[in-house]
């Protein structure tokens, strides 16, 4: 994990009593909405429907077990009571007052966090894999190379104003759990010649208004060349992306418009100034950085098979998380955990002040106080020994943590929509909560198996409707909030983007829909084929005359 | 028409209507109503006082149906604004079977 040094501290510091300063003078009238409104935006204060919003930067993440309680403090005092993990794995606080904002951006520094790159047309908080570090498939830990990125884009002088916002993510595994095939860059840590390791460069992903999935942009980077190589790529973006309209600003639309091919052809170009301007982290700062993420020494601990295999035989709710919640862990007997904040009732991704601190407790006791945030808007317990399962089990269980399954059909996307969202046009939130209502029943949906769903109040695609394997979209017909369906969408390794399935539906009737689409699919699956291959297989004919049949 | 004013409260984000005195109101139900052209230039103007005396920001008309003796909001979004939700789990009041 990263740590702050005195010049990480002194930094935020000043840029807090910095905006201490802005927020008085702005409820002294010496500054009017509009010359405040994007100082504000740059320390994550949004002005929502209800009230102020605050989304507070969890980089790639990761976030230790002394930084969740703070967030639990802070939901407590300031909020009320709660608050949103996001789809970039950051933290949402829903119901801020504005004069209460410089004490909590205090409080957050003493635990060395920030709401600094969540808003704006900066390069927001890089994403990653919450495996990092853990998993059993990774190459090397993506954290590094996150924080490498996060280091150098932080006010950098440069990129601080760019057309629009900026996206990065960056995995270090064979399996894309960071979805970079949807961020403005992706990056992917491979192994090069000679037993090195460098980056393959992903470029113009991205949902919204105009999804694409990302291009190749560079085969093989490697990994000393990587800060003057992003340097060019966001150059040439700054200097010809679109400023004029809003909608074509973001880099997907400039590298639609170049072709991959001319856009790469000016990055290199730019690539053999940049490399001579001194851009590249040297070595032993790249060494530091490194350091921090040295991967845990963890002892040995093999687990009681047998008690295992008891506990699991007399308690299906026990098996069925053992089946689904751990993953595999690089070292056999340790085992990673999440925690889906998904079960039947809970809006999606939403976890009280009391939750934080059950969880701050468990990662202390079974994980090393190493906590991530998913995409998903999970949690993860990276760290778990094998041996200590049972354990976690029981204490997340008594906290009214384990309803939530991850990668079932309960195991919703949802932005939070026209409940908080100034942008949105429709609820995501009671959508989300009647499709886990109706899917209530685990082991039906155990049966029903791997279906991502994914719902978004609004074209901004938040919720990540693109690439749920079902996407439900939130639009305004005629002033009433209806909901259009799409199939076929993915976003890890063979990343593609959802298609409308036909004419949309009215909120009552979109559980019922979602139960046809379900239907079809159980009625068509081969053995073991999971959702999104039987899509790919029979393509979305039978969906559609199965749904629309008897409109 | 007709119409109310709302706006956020600015030290808070509070949603508030434009009451018969030219005070911010929690309640839309104790909003002015504005049933022509007319008198929604003279709430504006109010309105616009607020905004310079820092009390409101962001302050827009919505139209309000007034068939039930009071106005209440026509659109879904409006609806939320003015019900105020605020709590964890209570936020389902749409029936979706």
């Amino acid at each position: 994990m990263y740590r702050y040094d005195e010049f990480d501290r002194t930094f935020l510091a000043d840029r807090n009593r910095e905006f201490r300063t802005q927020v008085a003078r702005r409820l002294a009238g010496e500054l009017t909405e509009d010359e405040f409104k994007p100082l504000r935006l740059m320390n994550g204060l949004y002005l929502q429907l209800h009230a102020y919003m605050l989304r507070i930067a969890i980089p790639y993440g990761a976030i230790t077990s002394r930084q969740l309680r703070q967030l639990g403090y802070i939901a407590r005092r300031w909020d009320k009571g709660f608050g949103h993990w996001t789809t970039r794995q950051n933290i949402q606080f829903n119901w801020i007052k504005l004069v209460d904002v410089p004490d909590i951006l205090e409080a957050l520094a003493e635990v060395d966090m920030h709401a600094i790159q969540t808003s704006g047309n900066c390069i927001r908080n890089v994403t990653s894999d919450p495996f990092a570090g853990a998993a059993a498939d990774e190459i090397e830990d993506p954290r590094i190379w996150a924080e490498v990125v996060r280091q150098w884009s932080t006010n950098h002088p440069e990129f601080t104003y760019l057309p629009r916002k900026f996206k990065f993510a960056v995995t270090g595994s064979l399996q894309d759990r960071a979805a970079i095939a949807f961020h403005d860059i992706g990056i992917r840590i491979v192994g090069g010649p000679n037993g090195t390791k460098g980056f393959r460069i992903f470029v113009g992903g991205g949902q919204g208004r105009s999804p694409y999935v990302a291009q190749e942009m560079k085969e093989f980077l490697p990994q000393q060349d990587l800060l003057a190589y992003l340097e060019a790529m966001l150059r040439i973006y700054n200097l010809h992306g679109r400023r004029d309209n809003l909608y074509k600003a973001r880099i997907k639309i400039l590298v639609n418009a170049l072709g991959v091919d001319e856009y790469r052809r000016q990055v290199e170009v730019e690539w053999q100034r940049t490399r001579t301007e001194g851009a590249d982290l040297p070595a032993d700062e790249v060494e530091r950085i490194r350091a921090h993420f040295r991967a845990p020494a963890l002892a040995d601990r093999p687990a009681d098979f047998a008690a295992l295999a008891a506990a699991r035989s007399n308690d299906p709710e026990f098996d069925r998380w053992l089946r689904r919640n751990i993953f595999p862990h690089r070292h056999p007997d340790y085992a990673i955990a999440a925690i889906a904040f998904k079960e039947p009732g809970r809006p999606p991704g939403d976890a009280t002040a009391e939750e934080m601190e059950r969880v701050a407790d468990a990662a202390d006791r079974y994980s090393r106080g190493d906590l991530r945030v998913t995409y998903t808007q999970n949690l993860v317990l990276p760290h778990v020994a094998r041996a200590d399962l049972i354990d976690l089990y029981h204490e997340l269980k008594e906290a009214g943590l384990t309803g939530g399954t991850p990668g079932l059909v309960t195991d919703v996307i949802a932005c939070p929509g026209l409940d908080y969202c100034n942008l949105a046009n429709a609820r995501s939130i009671p959508i989300a909560q009647a499709i886990t209502d109706r899917f209530a029943d685990p082991q039906r949906a155990e049966e029903i198996g791997d279906l991502r769903l994914n719902i978004s109040g609004c074209i901004n695609a938040c919720g990540h409707h693109h690439v749920g394997h079902i996407g439900i979209l939130g639009v305004d017909k005629k002033g009433t909030e209806h909901y259009q369906i799409t199939l076929g969408g993915e976003a890890g390794d063979d990343a593609s983007i959802g298609t409308i399935l036909g004419p949309s539906f009215p909120a009552e009737d979109v559980p019922s829909a979602i139960e046809n689409i379900v239907g079809t699919y159980l009625a068509s699956r081969t053995d073991g084929e999971a959702f999104l291959a039987t899509y790919r297989r029979i393509g979305a004919r039978p969906f559609k005359e199965a749904l629309y049949a008897k409109r | 028409m007709p119409n109310v004013l709302t706006a956020n409260r600015l030290e808070d984000g509070v949603v508030v209507y434009l009451g018969n005195s030219g005070e911010w109101v929690h309640d839309l139900i104790a909003a002015t109503v504005a049933e022509n052209e007319a008198s929604l230039a003279i709430l504006e103007k109010i309105a616009g006082k607020s905004v310079a005396g820092r009390h409101v920001v962001g302050v827009y008309a919505i139209d309000v149906d007034l068939s039930n003796g009071k106005p209440s909001p026509k659109s879904v979004r409006e609806k939320i604004r003015a019900a105020h939700r605020q709590t964890f789990k209570d936020l389902t009041e749409l029936e979706i079977s």
